[in-house]
Protein backbone atom coordinates (compact mmCIF):
# COMPACT_ATOMS: atom_id res chain seq x y z
CA UNK A 1 0.00 0.00 0.00
CA UNK A 2 2.94 2.02 0.87
CA UNK A 3 4.44 2.00 -2.84
CA UNK A 4 1.62 2.72 -4.39
CA UNK A 5 0.86 6.47 -2.27
CA UNK A 6 5.04 6.85 -2.91
CA UNK A 7 5.66 5.72 -6.19
CA UNK A 8 2.04 6.84 -7.27
CA UNK A 9 3.49 8.43 -10.68
CA UNK A 10 5.04 4.99 -11.67
CA UNK A 11 1.53 3.11 -10.92
CA UNK A 12 -0.35 5.60 -12.94
CA UNK A 13 2.05 5.30 -15.40
CA UNK A 14 1.51 1.66 -15.68
CA UNK A 15 -2.72 1.69 -15.11
CA UNK A 16 -2.40 4.17 -18.10
CA UNK A 17 -0.20 1.44 -19.89
CA UNK A 18 -2.78 -1.14 -19.05
CA UNK A 19 -5.78 0.57 -20.53
CA UNK A 20 -3.94 1.37 -23.57
CA UNK A 21 -3.27 -2.05 -24.28
CA UNK A 22 -6.89 -3.22 -23.31
CA UNK A 23 -7.81 -0.38 -25.58
CA UNK A 24 -6.19 -1.48 -28.82
CA UNK A 25 -7.15 -5.50 -27.69
CA UNK A 26 -10.66 -4.53 -27.46
CA UNK A 27 -11.37 -2.60 -30.79
CA UNK A 28 -9.19 -5.49 -32.36
CA UNK A 29 -11.15 -8.39 -30.72
CA UNK A 30 -14.97 -6.86 -31.03
CA UNK A 31 -13.73 -6.41 -34.88
CA UNK A 32 -12.32 -9.52 -35.79
CA UNK A 33 -14.83 -11.45 -33.66
CA UNK A 34 -17.87 -9.47 -34.93
CA UNK A 35 -16.55 -10.79 -38.44
CA UNK A 36 -15.66 -14.53 -37.02
CA UNK A 37 -19.23 -14.44 -36.12
CA UNK A 38 -20.12 -14.03 -39.27
CA UNK A 39 -18.43 -16.48 -40.56
CA UNK A 40 -19.90 -19.02 -38.39
CA UNK A 41 -23.90 -18.06 -39.11
CA UNK A 42 -22.78 -17.31 -42.76
CA UNK A 43 -24.35 -20.05 -45.69
CA UNK A 44 -21.11 -20.92 -47.00
CA UNK A 45 -19.46 -23.62 -45.08
CA UNK A 46 -15.48 -22.93 -46.04
CA UNK A 47 -16.20 -19.83 -43.99
CA UNK A 48 -18.36 -21.40 -41.41
CA UNK A 49 -15.08 -23.87 -40.90
CA UNK A 50 -12.68 -20.45 -40.83
CA UNK A 51 -14.74 -19.86 -37.82
CA UNK A 52 -15.29 -23.16 -36.38
CA UNK A 53 -11.95 -23.80 -36.39
CA UNK A 54 -10.86 -20.28 -35.39
CA UNK A 55 -12.95 -20.37 -31.76
CA UNK A 56 -12.12 -24.34 -31.27
CA UNK A 57 -8.42 -23.23 -31.15
CA UNK A 58 -8.12 -20.39 -29.21
CA UNK A 59 -11.01 -20.69 -26.80
CA UNK A 60 -8.87 -24.36 -25.64
CA UNK A 61 -5.35 -22.80 -25.55
CA UNK A 62 -4.00 -20.74 -23.05
CA UNK A 63 -3.68 -17.61 -23.28
CA UNK A 64 0.24 -17.39 -22.44
CA UNK A 65 0.65 -20.55 -25.34
CA UNK A 66 -0.82 -17.94 -27.55
CA UNK A 67 1.31 -15.21 -26.43
CA UNK A 68 4.75 -17.05 -26.74
CA UNK A 69 3.87 -18.12 -30.28
CA UNK A 70 2.75 -14.05 -31.20
CA UNK A 71 6.19 -13.57 -29.61
CA UNK A 72 8.61 -15.84 -30.47
CA UNK A 73 7.51 -18.36 -32.66
CA UNK A 74 6.07 -14.94 -35.30
CA UNK A 75 9.28 -13.60 -35.78
CA UNK A 76 10.75 -16.72 -37.13
CA UNK A 77 8.48 -17.39 -39.85
CA UNK A 78 8.99 -13.34 -41.06
CA UNK A 79 6.50 -11.72 -38.94
CA UNK A 80 8.18 -8.86 -37.20
CA UNK A 81 5.84 -6.55 -34.84
CA UNK A 82 7.76 -2.64 -34.22
CA UNK A 83 8.01 -1.78 -30.80
CA UNK A 84 5.68 1.00 -29.00
CA UNK A 85 7.50 3.39 -26.79
CA UNK A 86 10.43 1.11 -26.45
CA UNK A 87 7.79 -2.26 -25.33
CA UNK A 88 8.71 -5.01 -27.45
CA UNK A 89 6.29 -7.08 -26.02
CA UNK A 90 3.49 -4.46 -26.58
CA UNK A 91 2.31 -5.75 -30.50
CA UNK A 92 2.70 -9.20 -30.15
CA UNK A 93 0.89 -8.80 -26.56
CA UNK A 94 -1.89 -6.91 -28.40
CA UNK A 95 -1.70 -9.54 -31.51
CA UNK A 96 -1.94 -12.49 -28.80
CA UNK A 97 -4.66 -11.19 -26.89
CA UNK A 98 -6.84 -9.73 -29.58
CA UNK A 99 -6.63 -13.29 -31.53
CA UNK A 100 -7.71 -15.09 -27.97
CA UNK A 101 -10.29 -12.95 -27.49
CA UNK A 102 -12.43 -12.42 -30.54
CA UNK A 103 -12.77 -16.36 -30.67
CA UNK A 104 -14.85 -15.50 -27.11
CA UNK A 105 -16.96 -12.35 -28.65
CA UNK A 106 -17.18 -14.60 -31.27
CA UNK A 107 -19.18 -17.06 -29.39
CA UNK A 108 -21.19 -14.09 -27.64
CA UNK A 109 -22.25 -12.21 -30.56
CA UNK A 110 -23.12 -15.42 -32.10
CA UNK A 111 -25.63 -17.04 -29.00
CA UNK A 112 -27.07 -13.50 -29.28
CA UNK A 113 -28.21 -13.71 -32.54
CA UNK A 114 -29.38 -17.09 -32.01
CA UNK A 115 -31.17 -15.87 -28.35
CA UNK A 116 -33.96 -14.01 -30.49
CA UNK A 117 -36.93 -16.11 -30.98
CA UNK A 118 -37.45 -17.54 -34.32
CA UNK A 119 -40.95 -16.43 -34.01
CA UNK A 120 -40.24 -12.96 -33.74
CA UNK A 121 -38.82 -13.51 -37.54
CA UNK A 122 -41.67 -16.06 -38.49
CA UNK A 123 -44.06 -12.90 -37.41
CA UNK A 124 -42.00 -9.77 -39.18
CA UNK A 125 -42.36 -12.33 -42.25
CA UNK A 126 -45.89 -13.08 -41.44
CA UNK A 127 -47.07 -9.65 -41.51
CA UNK A 128 -44.94 -8.93 -45.00
CA UNK A 129 -41.63 -7.37 -44.43
CA UNK A 130 -38.83 -7.88 -46.55
CA UNK A 131 -35.79 -9.56 -45.48
CA UNK A 132 -33.84 -6.31 -44.62
CA UNK A 133 -36.79 -5.04 -42.94
CA UNK A 134 -36.84 -8.21 -40.58
CA UNK A 135 -32.97 -8.18 -40.06
CA UNK A 136 -32.81 -4.43 -39.51
CA UNK A 137 -35.97 -3.63 -37.44
CA UNK A 138 -36.53 -7.15 -35.56
CA UNK A 139 -33.82 -8.89 -35.47
CA UNK A 140 -31.01 -7.03 -34.62
CA UNK A 141 -32.11 -4.64 -32.42
CA UNK A 142 -32.91 -7.83 -29.71
CA UNK A 143 -30.09 -9.40 -31.15
CA UNK A 144 -27.66 -6.56 -29.78
CA UNK A 145 -29.23 -6.41 -26.53
CA UNK A 146 -28.94 -9.46 -25.69
CA UNK A 147 -25.15 -9.33 -26.67
CA UNK A 148 -24.48 -6.46 -24.48
CA UNK A 149 -24.05 -8.22 -21.19
CA UNK A 150 -21.88 -10.73 -22.32
CA UNK A 151 -19.68 -9.11 -24.55
CA UNK A 152 -18.94 -6.94 -21.40
CA UNK A 153 -18.09 -10.16 -19.36
CA UNK A 154 -15.55 -10.78 -22.00
CA UNK A 155 -14.03 -7.65 -22.18
CA UNK A 156 -13.76 -7.36 -18.42
CA UNK A 157 -11.89 -10.77 -18.54
CA UNK A 158 -10.07 -9.48 -21.51
CA UNK A 159 -8.59 -7.28 -19.01
CA UNK A 160 -7.43 -9.18 -16.34
CA UNK A 161 -5.94 -11.31 -18.97
CA UNK A 162 -3.91 -8.34 -20.45
CA UNK A 163 -2.13 -8.82 -16.56
CA UNK A 164 -0.74 -12.21 -18.62
CA UNK A 165 0.92 -10.06 -21.38
CA UNK A 166 2.76 -7.74 -18.52
CA UNK A 167 3.52 -11.05 -16.80
CA UNK A 168 5.45 -12.24 -19.72
CA UNK A 169 7.52 -9.59 -20.87
CA UNK A 170 7.56 -5.74 -20.82
CA UNK A 171 4.58 -4.11 -21.94
CA UNK A 172 4.83 -0.82 -20.27
CA UNK A 173 1.69 -1.92 -17.92
CA UNK A 174 0.62 -2.34 -14.43
CA UNK A 175 2.65 -5.19 -14.03
CA UNK A 176 6.22 -3.45 -15.23
CA UNK A 177 5.54 -1.69 -12.52
CA UNK A 178 6.58 -4.43 -10.07
CA UNK A 179 10.08 -5.79 -11.57
CA UNK A 180 10.59 -1.40 -11.88
CA UNK A 181 10.04 -1.49 -8.11
CA UNK A 182 11.58 -4.97 -7.02
CA UNK A 183 14.75 -4.06 -8.94
CA UNK A 184 14.88 -0.91 -6.29
CA UNK A 185 14.11 -3.22 -3.53
CA UNK A 186 12.84 -0.32 -1.00
CA UNK A 187 8.96 -1.85 -0.65
CA UNK A 188 8.19 -5.36 0.23
CA UNK A 189 6.61 -7.47 -2.21
CA UNK A 190 2.88 -7.44 -0.23
CA UNK A 191 3.56 -3.54 -0.60
CA UNK A 192 3.55 -3.30 -4.51
CA UNK A 193 1.38 -6.16 -5.38
CA UNK A 194 -1.38 -4.98 -3.43
CA UNK A 195 -1.02 -1.39 -5.36
CA UNK A 196 -0.77 -3.03 -8.35
CA UNK A 197 -4.01 -5.33 -7.35
CA UNK A 198 -6.03 -2.20 -6.24
CA UNK A 199 -5.36 -0.82 -9.45
CA UNK A 200 -6.69 -3.95 -11.35
CA UNK A 201 -9.49 -3.90 -9.17
CA UNK A 202 -10.23 -0.06 -9.90
CA UNK A 203 -11.17 -1.10 -13.51
CA UNK A 204 -12.56 -3.92 -13.14
CA UNK A 205 -14.90 -3.48 -10.08
CA UNK A 206 -16.65 -0.33 -11.83
CA UNK A 207 -17.00 -1.80 -14.84
CA UNK A 208 -18.52 -5.00 -13.41
CA UNK A 209 -21.01 -3.10 -12.02
CA UNK A 210 -21.45 -0.53 -14.36
CA UNK A 211 -22.30 -3.83 -16.52
CA UNK A 212 -24.86 -4.79 -14.14
CA UNK A 213 -26.36 -1.45 -14.42
CA UNK A 214 -26.52 -1.58 -18.09
CA UNK A 215 -27.66 -5.15 -18.16
CA UNK A 216 -30.80 -4.23 -16.14
CA UNK A 217 -31.57 -1.25 -18.26
CA UNK A 218 -31.57 -3.24 -21.44
CA UNK A 219 -32.57 -6.11 -20.67
CA UNK A 220 -35.53 -8.21 -23.00
CA UNK A 221 -38.35 -8.82 -20.92
CA UNK A 222 -39.79 -12.26 -22.01
CA UNK B 1 -32.75 -19.35 -36.76
CA UNK B 2 -31.06 -17.76 -40.13
CA UNK B 3 -33.71 -19.96 -42.41
CA UNK B 4 -36.33 -18.44 -40.94
CA UNK B 5 -34.91 -14.62 -42.20
CA UNK B 6 -35.77 -16.09 -45.46
CA UNK B 7 -37.34 -18.86 -47.72
CA UNK B 8 -36.12 -22.16 -49.01
CA UNK B 9 -33.21 -20.98 -51.41
CA UNK B 10 -34.26 -21.57 -55.42
CA UNK B 11 -32.14 -22.29 -57.80
CA UNK B 12 -30.04 -19.03 -58.00
CA UNK B 13 -29.36 -18.71 -54.60
CA UNK B 14 -28.26 -22.27 -54.45
CA UNK B 15 -25.94 -21.28 -57.39
CA UNK B 16 -24.75 -18.30 -55.81
CA UNK B 17 -23.93 -20.78 -52.73
CA UNK B 18 -22.04 -22.41 -54.84
CA UNK B 19 -19.65 -19.88 -56.43
CA UNK B 20 -19.35 -18.21 -53.45
CA UNK B 21 -18.28 -21.39 -52.13
CA UNK B 22 -15.85 -22.39 -54.68
CA UNK B 23 -14.27 -19.27 -54.74
CA UNK B 24 -14.20 -18.98 -50.66
CA UNK B 25 -12.14 -22.27 -50.94
CA UNK B 26 -10.01 -20.84 -53.50
CA UNK B 27 -9.18 -17.90 -51.14
CA UNK B 28 -8.28 -20.15 -48.35
CA UNK B 29 -6.05 -22.40 -50.03
CA UNK B 30 -4.16 -19.59 -51.49
CA UNK B 31 -3.90 -18.76 -47.79
CA UNK B 32 -2.44 -22.14 -46.96
CA UNK B 33 -0.31 -22.30 -49.80
CA UNK B 34 1.21 -18.69 -49.11
CA UNK B 35 1.64 -19.72 -45.34
CA UNK B 36 3.44 -22.84 -46.50
CA UNK B 37 5.68 -20.79 -48.69
CA UNK B 38 6.63 -18.38 -46.02
CA UNK B 39 6.95 -21.58 -43.65
CA UNK B 40 9.58 -22.76 -46.33
CA UNK B 41 11.23 -19.52 -46.67
CA UNK B 42 12.57 -19.66 -43.63
CA UNK B 43 13.48 -22.57 -43.29
CA UNK B 44 10.73 -23.98 -40.66
CA UNK B 45 9.60 -27.13 -42.40
CA UNK B 46 12.80 -28.55 -41.93
CA UNK B 47 12.04 -32.42 -40.68
CA UNK B 48 14.50 -31.78 -37.90
CA UNK B 49 12.57 -29.36 -36.24
CA UNK B 50 9.49 -31.06 -36.47
CA UNK B 51 10.51 -34.84 -35.81
CA UNK B 52 11.55 -34.63 -32.44
CA UNK B 53 7.96 -33.70 -31.19
CA UNK B 54 6.11 -35.35 -34.15
CA UNK B 55 7.77 -38.19 -35.57
CA UNK B 56 8.20 -41.27 -33.25
CA UNK B 57 11.17 -42.29 -35.42
CA UNK B 58 13.20 -39.55 -34.44
CA UNK B 59 16.22 -40.17 -32.06
CA UNK B 60 15.20 -37.40 -29.90
CA UNK B 61 11.37 -37.94 -29.61
CA UNK B 62 11.33 -39.83 -26.55
CA UNK B 63 13.68 -38.01 -24.33
CA UNK B 64 11.95 -34.67 -25.81
CA UNK B 65 8.59 -36.18 -24.64
CA UNK B 66 10.19 -37.17 -21.64
CA UNK B 67 11.28 -34.04 -20.69
CA UNK B 68 8.22 -32.68 -21.29
CA UNK B 69 5.85 -34.97 -19.22
CA UNK B 70 7.71 -33.89 -16.48
CA UNK B 71 6.26 -30.71 -16.66
CA UNK B 72 2.88 -31.97 -17.87
CA UNK B 73 2.39 -33.82 -14.09
CA UNK B 74 2.90 -30.82 -12.41
CA UNK B 75 -0.14 -29.31 -14.90
CA UNK B 76 -2.06 -31.90 -14.10
CA UNK B 77 -1.21 -32.29 -10.14
CA UNK B 78 -1.75 -28.24 -10.45
CA UNK B 79 -5.21 -28.64 -12.17
CA UNK B 80 -6.54 -31.13 -9.51
CA UNK B 81 -5.36 -30.17 -6.50
CA UNK B 82 -7.22 -26.46 -7.03
CA UNK B 83 -10.55 -28.28 -8.73
CA UNK B 84 -10.48 -29.93 -4.98
CA UNK B 85 -9.83 -26.80 -3.03
CA UNK B 86 -11.78 -24.56 -5.44
CA UNK B 87 -15.01 -26.59 -4.73
CA UNK B 88 -14.58 -27.56 -1.37
CA UNK B 89 -14.20 -23.61 -0.38
CA UNK B 90 -16.73 -22.07 -3.33
CA UNK B 91 -19.09 -24.78 -1.71
CA UNK B 92 -18.51 -23.32 2.10
CA UNK B 93 -18.39 -19.77 0.52
CA UNK B 94 -21.94 -20.21 -1.06
CA UNK B 95 -22.96 -22.07 2.12
CA UNK B 96 -21.97 -18.79 3.96
CA UNK B 97 -23.30 -16.19 1.10
CA UNK B 98 -26.86 -17.95 0.74
CA UNK B 99 -27.35 -18.67 4.29
CA UNK B 100 -25.86 -16.24 7.01
CA UNK B 101 -26.65 -13.06 8.58
CA UNK B 102 -26.92 -9.78 6.78
CA UNK B 103 -23.36 -8.12 8.23
CA UNK B 104 -21.86 -11.78 7.42
CA UNK B 105 -23.09 -12.01 3.81
CA UNK B 106 -21.69 -8.72 3.31
CA UNK B 107 -18.43 -9.75 4.02
CA UNK B 108 -18.54 -12.61 1.72
CA UNK B 109 -20.01 -10.75 -1.04
CA UNK B 110 -17.01 -8.51 -0.29
CA UNK B 111 -14.46 -10.88 -0.71
CA UNK B 112 -16.27 -12.64 -3.65
CA UNK B 113 -16.21 -9.24 -5.89
CA UNK B 114 -12.50 -8.64 -4.77
CA UNK B 115 -11.09 -11.61 -5.71
CA UNK B 116 -13.59 -12.00 -9.01
CA UNK B 117 -12.20 -8.62 -9.88
CA UNK B 118 -8.07 -9.71 -9.89
CA UNK B 119 -6.38 -11.02 -12.62
CA UNK B 120 -5.36 -14.90 -12.03
CA UNK B 121 -1.83 -14.35 -12.75
CA UNK B 122 -2.04 -11.51 -9.97
CA UNK B 123 -3.06 -14.13 -7.17
CA UNK B 124 -0.74 -17.00 -8.51
CA UNK B 125 2.29 -14.30 -8.42
CA UNK B 126 0.90 -12.95 -5.21
CA UNK B 127 1.26 -16.06 -3.76
CA UNK B 128 4.78 -16.63 -5.16
CA UNK B 129 6.03 -13.92 -3.88
CA UNK B 130 4.12 -12.66 -0.82
CA UNK B 131 4.01 -16.31 1.01
CA UNK B 132 7.49 -16.79 0.83
CA UNK B 133 8.25 -13.12 2.47
CA UNK B 134 6.38 -13.52 4.90
CA UNK B 135 8.03 -16.90 5.87
CA UNK B 136 5.35 -19.03 4.36
CA UNK B 137 7.44 -21.41 2.02
CA UNK B 138 5.99 -23.95 0.55
CA UNK B 139 6.95 -26.48 -2.90
CA UNK B 140 6.60 -23.81 -5.98
CA UNK B 141 3.52 -26.31 -7.08
CA UNK B 142 1.13 -25.30 -3.68
CA UNK B 143 1.80 -21.22 -5.00
CA UNK B 144 -0.13 -22.32 -8.35
CA UNK B 145 -2.68 -23.91 -6.35
CA UNK B 146 -3.47 -21.81 -4.03
CA UNK B 147 -3.19 -18.46 -6.32
CA UNK B 148 -5.19 -20.78 -8.74
CA UNK B 149 -7.88 -21.34 -5.77
CA UNK B 150 -8.24 -17.90 -4.71
CA UNK B 151 -9.60 -16.77 -7.79
CA UNK B 152 -11.39 -20.33 -9.19
CA UNK B 153 -13.23 -20.71 -5.67
CA UNK B 154 -15.40 -17.72 -5.82
CA UNK B 155 -16.52 -18.40 -9.25
CA UNK B 156 -17.69 -21.72 -8.10
CA UNK B 157 -19.14 -20.18 -5.25
CA UNK B 158 -20.89 -18.32 -7.85
CA UNK B 159 -21.92 -21.40 -9.85
CA UNK B 160 -23.40 -23.07 -6.98
CA UNK B 161 -25.61 -20.00 -5.98
CA UNK B 162 -26.74 -19.40 -9.35
CA UNK B 163 -27.84 -23.38 -9.15
CA UNK B 164 -29.35 -22.77 -5.77
CA UNK B 165 -31.40 -19.98 -7.34
CA UNK B 166 -32.29 -21.61 -10.29
CA UNK B 167 -34.18 -24.34 -8.15
CA UNK B 168 -38.38 -24.22 -7.74
CA UNK B 169 -39.31 -22.57 -5.03
CA UNK B 170 -40.98 -25.89 -3.82
CA UNK B 171 -38.24 -27.40 -3.23
CA UNK B 172 -37.14 -25.41 0.06
CA UNK B 173 -40.59 -24.95 1.06
CA UNK B 174 -41.27 -28.44 1.28
CA UNK B 175 -38.60 -29.36 3.01
CA UNK B 176 -39.40 -26.75 5.61
CA UNK B 177 -42.77 -27.53 6.11
CA UNK B 178 -41.72 -31.31 6.76
CA UNK B 179 -39.21 -29.46 9.70
CA UNK B 180 -35.94 -29.54 8.13
CA UNK B 181 -33.58 -26.88 9.46
CA UNK B 182 -31.46 -24.13 7.21
CA UNK B 183 -28.40 -26.23 7.17
CA UNK B 184 -30.25 -29.21 6.32
CA UNK B 185 -32.24 -28.05 3.80
CA UNK B 186 -29.02 -26.32 2.11
CA UNK B 187 -27.53 -29.41 2.88
CA UNK B 188 -29.62 -31.94 1.88
CA UNK B 189 -31.71 -30.34 -1.00
CA UNK B 190 -30.35 -27.55 -2.43
CA UNK B 191 -27.27 -28.40 -2.72
CA UNK B 192 -27.15 -31.99 -4.35
CA UNK B 193 -29.69 -30.48 -6.54
CA UNK B 194 -27.45 -27.36 -7.41
CA UNK B 195 -24.50 -29.58 -7.78
CA UNK B 196 -26.39 -31.50 -10.64
CA UNK B 197 -27.46 -28.66 -12.63
CA UNK B 198 -24.64 -26.81 -12.37
CA UNK B 199 -22.23 -29.35 -13.27
CA UNK B 200 -21.90 -28.46 -17.14
CA UNK B 201 -20.95 -25.18 -15.77
CA UNK B 202 -18.28 -26.66 -12.86
CA UNK B 203 -16.79 -28.62 -16.18
CA UNK B 204 -16.38 -26.00 -18.26
CA UNK B 205 -15.03 -24.17 -15.15
CA UNK B 206 -12.45 -27.03 -15.00
CA UNK B 207 -11.17 -26.26 -18.84
CA UNK B 208 -10.77 -22.83 -17.28
CA UNK B 209 -8.47 -24.12 -14.45
CA UNK B 210 -6.59 -26.31 -16.99
CA UNK B 211 -5.63 -23.05 -19.42
CA UNK B 212 -4.62 -21.17 -16.02
CA UNK B 213 -2.25 -23.93 -14.74
CA UNK B 214 0.11 -22.88 -17.64
CA UNK B 215 0.03 -18.77 -15.53
CA UNK B 216 2.12 -21.25 -13.34
CA UNK B 217 5.32 -19.60 -15.69
CA UNK B 218 5.57 -16.95 -13.40
CA UNK B 219 6.61 -18.80 -10.16
CA UNK B 220 10.44 -18.98 -10.46
CA UNK B 221 11.67 -22.43 -10.38
CA UNK B 222 8.48 -24.00 -10.99
CA UNK B 223 8.59 -26.34 -13.96
CA UNK B 224 4.97 -26.70 -15.48
CA UNK B 225 3.90 -27.59 -19.09
CA UNK B 226 4.80 -24.36 -20.91
CA UNK B 227 8.03 -24.10 -18.45
CA UNK B 228 9.21 -27.45 -19.16
CA UNK B 229 8.29 -26.95 -23.11
CA UNK B 230 10.74 -24.04 -23.45
CA UNK B 231 13.72 -25.49 -21.25
CA UNK B 232 13.63 -28.04 -24.27
CA UNK B 233 13.79 -25.11 -26.63
CA UNK B 234 16.42 -23.72 -24.57
CA UNK B 235 18.37 -27.25 -24.79
CA UNK B 236 17.46 -27.67 -28.32
CA UNK B 237 19.08 -24.61 -29.35
CA UNK B 238 22.23 -24.66 -27.28
CA UNK B 239 22.94 -28.02 -27.42
CA UNK B 240 21.74 -29.29 -30.75
CA UNK B 241 21.61 -25.86 -32.36
CA UNK B 242 18.09 -26.49 -33.67
CA UNK B 243 15.26 -24.19 -32.94
CA UNK B 244 12.19 -26.17 -33.18
CA UNK B 245 10.21 -22.67 -31.04
CA UNK B 246 7.38 -23.16 -33.66
CA UNK B 247 6.91 -26.56 -33.56
CA UNK B 248 7.30 -26.86 -29.82
CA UNK B 249 4.72 -24.29 -29.13
CA UNK B 250 2.38 -26.01 -31.64
CA UNK B 251 2.78 -29.32 -29.90
CA UNK B 252 2.12 -27.60 -26.67
CA UNK B 253 -1.10 -26.18 -28.32
CA UNK B 254 -2.36 -29.30 -29.54
CA UNK B 255 -1.99 -30.94 -26.04
CA UNK B 256 -3.97 -27.98 -24.55
CA UNK B 257 -6.73 -28.19 -27.29
CA UNK B 258 -7.17 -31.84 -27.09
CA UNK B 259 -7.73 -32.18 -23.44
CA UNK B 260 -9.76 -29.05 -23.33
CA UNK B 261 -11.92 -29.90 -26.25
CA UNK B 262 -12.50 -33.45 -24.77
CA UNK B 263 -13.80 -31.25 -21.28
CA UNK B 264 -15.99 -29.27 -23.44
CA UNK B 265 -17.68 -32.06 -25.54
CA UNK B 266 -17.71 -33.89 -21.96
CA UNK B 267 -19.61 -30.66 -20.80
CA UNK B 268 -22.24 -30.45 -23.45
CA UNK B 269 -23.14 -33.82 -23.29
CA UNK B 270 -23.66 -34.07 -19.39
CA UNK B 271 -25.67 -30.49 -19.76
CA UNK B 272 -27.31 -32.89 -22.63
CA UNK B 273 -28.04 -35.89 -20.69
CA UNK B 274 -29.30 -33.80 -17.54
CA UNK B 275 -31.87 -31.70 -19.86
CA UNK B 276 -33.39 -35.52 -20.90
CA UNK B 277 -33.26 -36.63 -17.18
CA UNK B 278 -35.35 -33.58 -16.14
CA UNK B 279 -37.58 -33.98 -18.68
CA UNK B 280 -38.17 -37.65 -18.30
CA UNK B 281 -38.38 -37.45 -14.23
CA UNK B 282 -40.99 -35.20 -14.01
CA UNK B 283 -44.85 -35.84 -14.63
CA UNK B 284 -46.50 -34.37 -16.81
CA UNK B 285 -48.26 -31.36 -15.14
CA UNK B 286 -44.88 -30.40 -13.72
CA UNK B 287 -42.29 -30.81 -16.93
CA UNK B 288 -42.86 -26.90 -17.73
CA UNK B 289 -41.20 -25.78 -13.80
CA UNK B 290 -38.56 -28.93 -14.44
CA UNK B 291 -37.50 -27.11 -18.37
CA UNK B 292 -37.95 -23.15 -16.73
CA UNK B 293 -35.11 -24.49 -14.30
CA UNK B 294 -33.38 -26.46 -16.80
CA UNK B 295 -33.37 -23.74 -18.73
CA UNK B 296 -31.63 -21.42 -16.68
CA UNK B 297 -29.21 -23.20 -15.66
CA UNK B 298 -28.55 -23.87 -19.40
CA UNK B 299 -28.47 -19.87 -19.93
CA UNK B 300 -26.01 -19.25 -16.70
Amino acid sequence: MDALIAEFPLFAAGFVGTLRLCLFAAVGSLVLGTILAAFRVSPLPPLRFVGLAWVTVFRNSPLVVVLFLCAFALPLVGVRFPTFAGNAFFWPGVAGLTAYTAAFVCEAVRAGINSVPPGQAEAARAVGLTFQQTLGTIVLPQALRSVVPPLGSVIIAMIKNSAIVGAFGVAGDLFSVDSALQATSRYSALSILTGVAICYLVITIPAGIALGMLERKIEVKR
Amino acid sequence: MTSVLYDAPGPRTRRNTAVGTAVALVVLLGLVVLAVIQLAANDQLDPEKWGPLFNPANRYFVATWGALADGLVNTVLGAVLTLVFALTIGTLLAMARISSTRAYRWLVVGVIELLRGLPVVITIYFAARVLPEVGIALPPLWYLVIGLTAYNCVIIAEIIRAGVAALPRGQSEAAYAVGLTRSQVLRLILLPQAFRIMLPALISQLVVIVKDTSLGFVIFGFSEFVRAANTVIQFFIGQLGINLTLQMYIAVALVFILVNYGLGKLAEYTERRLGRARRSAAPPELATAGAGAGGAAGGA
